[in-house]
């Protein structure tokens, strides 16, 4: 929000702003590797408009001018959306996701595509085609996934805003380990046109910042039925912006999930967490204890769920309207061979378990029992919030892992979701913001507050007031206490 | 327990050729990965109703009228190939 009070006050052009940004993606991408694509024109085209509106005295939307990255899954009309996949390297939607169009109406600038996991598969963008993206706190570790791209070219300061999506924590769990905000809006509280579908009960797209305010205005420009989406919620927005700036939490009932610490957790990661309740507590809030004994079942539902919708939403990739054609002879052999070459280990292995979970005499031992635990999970969450106004856990059970250590073992890396799986299969909503530096390696871990349905400000709420704590404690920002990237 | 001929199976039935390697290594991991999974069985009791979605839907219906939509050219726009208007595909149907 500094950046939208600079632009306002006429201290610096979105130009000017656009192209230090762009310059800081030439000097340090290279190293973090978060971007696909940038569209350093049609940035600068788009400063250019806004600047002339600006200077012509139009009334602009607090965030007109400021850059923003956008994650490879959500279509922008003629750039190049690849889902981080051989299947769509080179495709050029003919439209644009309604995402953007609101991005658009708000003249916020879009710097280019954000590297992820294949179709927004995975825990640690290892799974992109192309490559995997870095931690800007070390380079030698994972940004989280499937959105590392995301959150990693906001620790770089590459973007100063970036558009995520959340299946299973691909927003919330890059945030945790980049030491940036994440949001998961409530499920059909932003409109999914124009986002390629992994799990179509399950994704969501939502906002990535620095601070809960900044993720609070994009979230609110984003937020909003969209007829062109039949799972859009037809309700008013929640009063996000007003929450992140009241932050008031007296009073506040805040509930801890019993399930969700403890065994798996990394004990630093579990004291910060725990440092980030006493800070709530001397504000007023009230910490009671809730227990949502189904969760621990959430995670297996989960890998039952994502892959059967995966691998019915992924036949749409036949090699016949758009993307890669490989081989010769009848349609089928080219359908064979061309998903064969184009799609990646993680997307195959998901299609054949959700094939397999789908398939006539295991659907109900399998998807059928799925879709029970996750009307147990949505039951938990319902009676826990009947104890408390929000629920609180860590957002990922480790900080960043090294990349590589977890590749070969995908149970180990399923794990890394166990916190923030149960808000997607409830359909309620969630944020990661820091909670500290972990003491065994000095790396960020995060802290998630869950709201239910359409209570998203909640969220906002709780958010800005642990922030304005922590920031005051740490006397600054976390992102200030991580290392210099300099140009190589 | 998943046999490599199961995953061949699968394969097939997803529209995906599948290396020896490939059905040899999916077939363990699935297994585990299924074993993992499989206690969902352990919670899911008839008396409980699925949900397949977060939200209660509805149908969405709008008027039928003409409205704007993508261009030919837009829509052919990414295809591997075409011909006039039209998508060009492999053969679909058999000889006979």
């Amino acid at each position: 929000m500094e950046m939208s009070q600079l632009l306002n006050n006429g201290e610096i052009s979105s130009v000017d702003l656009t192209k230090a940004h762009l310059e800081r993606i030439d000097e340090v991408d290279g190293q973090v590797k978060a971007f696909l694509h940038v569209d350093r024109e049609g940035a600068l085209a788009q400063a250019r408009l806004v600047d002339t509106k600006r200077k012509s005295g139009e009334k602009l939307s607090p965030l007109a001018g400021v850059p923003l990255a956008l994650k490879d899954v959500m279509t922008q009309r003629g750039i190049p959306t690849t889902c981080g996949s051989k299947m769509l390297e080179g495709w050029r939607p003919p439209y644009d996701s309604t995402v953007v169009t609101r991005l658009r109406s708000s003249d916020v600038v879009i710097l280019g595509k954000t590297n992820c996991d294949e179709f927004a598969m995975g825990s640690s963008t290892e799974n992109s085609a192309y490559f995997p993206t870095r931690n800007p706190w070390d380079l030698t570790r994972i940004p989280g996934g499937s959105g590392g791209g995301s959150s990693a070219s906001l620790a770089a300061y590459e973007a100063p805003l970036a558009i995520g999506t959340d299946t299973g924590g691909s927003i919330r769990q890059p945030a945790a380990v980049t030491g940036t905000v994440g949001v998961k809006p409530t499920y059909g509280g932003v409109s999914r046109y124009g986002l390629v579908a992994f799990s179509s009960s399950l994704d969501q797209a939502g906002p990535c910042a620095r601070t809960v305010l900044d993720a609070a205005y994009l979230h609110e420009a984003i937020a909003g039925h969209d007829p062109l989406d039949s799972t859009s919620i037809n309700a008013p927005v929640p009063p996000i912006v007003a929450a992140a700036k009241d932050g008031n939490v007296k009073g506040m009932k805040i509930g801890v999930i019993k399930e969700l610490q403890g065994d798996g957790y990394q004990p630093g990661v579990l004291k910060l967490f725990n440092q980030s309740l006493e800070e709530l507590a001397k504000l007023g809030a009230e910490i009671v204890e809730v227990s949502c004994k189904y969760f621990d079942y959430a995670l297996a539902a989960y890998y039952l769920i994502a892959p059967s919708e995966c691998s019915s939403n992924l036949a749409r990739f036949d090699a016949m309207r758009y993307g890669l054609r490989i081989g010769e002879g009848s349609a089928e052999e080219v359908m064979n061979s061309t998903r064969s070459a184009g799609f990646g280990k993680e997307v195959k292995r998901r299609i054949i378990l959700g094939t397999y979970a789908l398939s006539s005499g295991y659907y109900d031992a399998y998807y059928g029992s799925a879709q029970k635990v996750r009307t147990l999970i949505s039951q938990d969450f319902k009676d826990a919030f009947e104890k408390a106004d929000v629920l609180v856990s860590p957002t990922a059970p480790t900080t960043a892992f090294k990349i590589g250590e977890k590749s070969n073992d995908p149970i180990a890396m399923y794990l890394n979701d166990i916190a923030t799986i149960p808000t997607n299969l409830a359909g309620v909503c969630g944020m990661s913001l820091p909670s500290g530096l972990a003491e065994e390696d000095g790396l960020p871990a995060g802290f998630q507050i869950m709201a239910g349905a359409m209570k998203d400000d909640r969220l906002y709420k709780v958010g800005a007031a642990l922030e304005s704590a922590l920031t005051k404690k740490w006397g600054g920002g976390i992102l200030e206490k991580a290392p210099k990237l300099v140009a190589k | 327990m998943i046999s490599r001929e199961d995953v061949a199976n699968l394969a097939k039935l997803a529209r995906i050729d599948m290396s020896d390697d490939e059905l040899d290594h999916l077939a363990s991991e699935l297994s585990v990965i299924l074993d993992a999974v499989a206690r969902v069985q352990e919670v899911a009791n008839s008396d409980v109703p699925p949900t397949s979605h977060p939200i209660p839907m509805t149908n969405v219906f709008r008027i039928d009228e003409n409205r704007s939509s993508l261009s030919p050219e837009d829509a052919l726009s990414g295809a591997p190939a075409s011909e006039g208007q039209r998508f060009k595909v492999p053969q679909i149907l058999g000889e006979e």
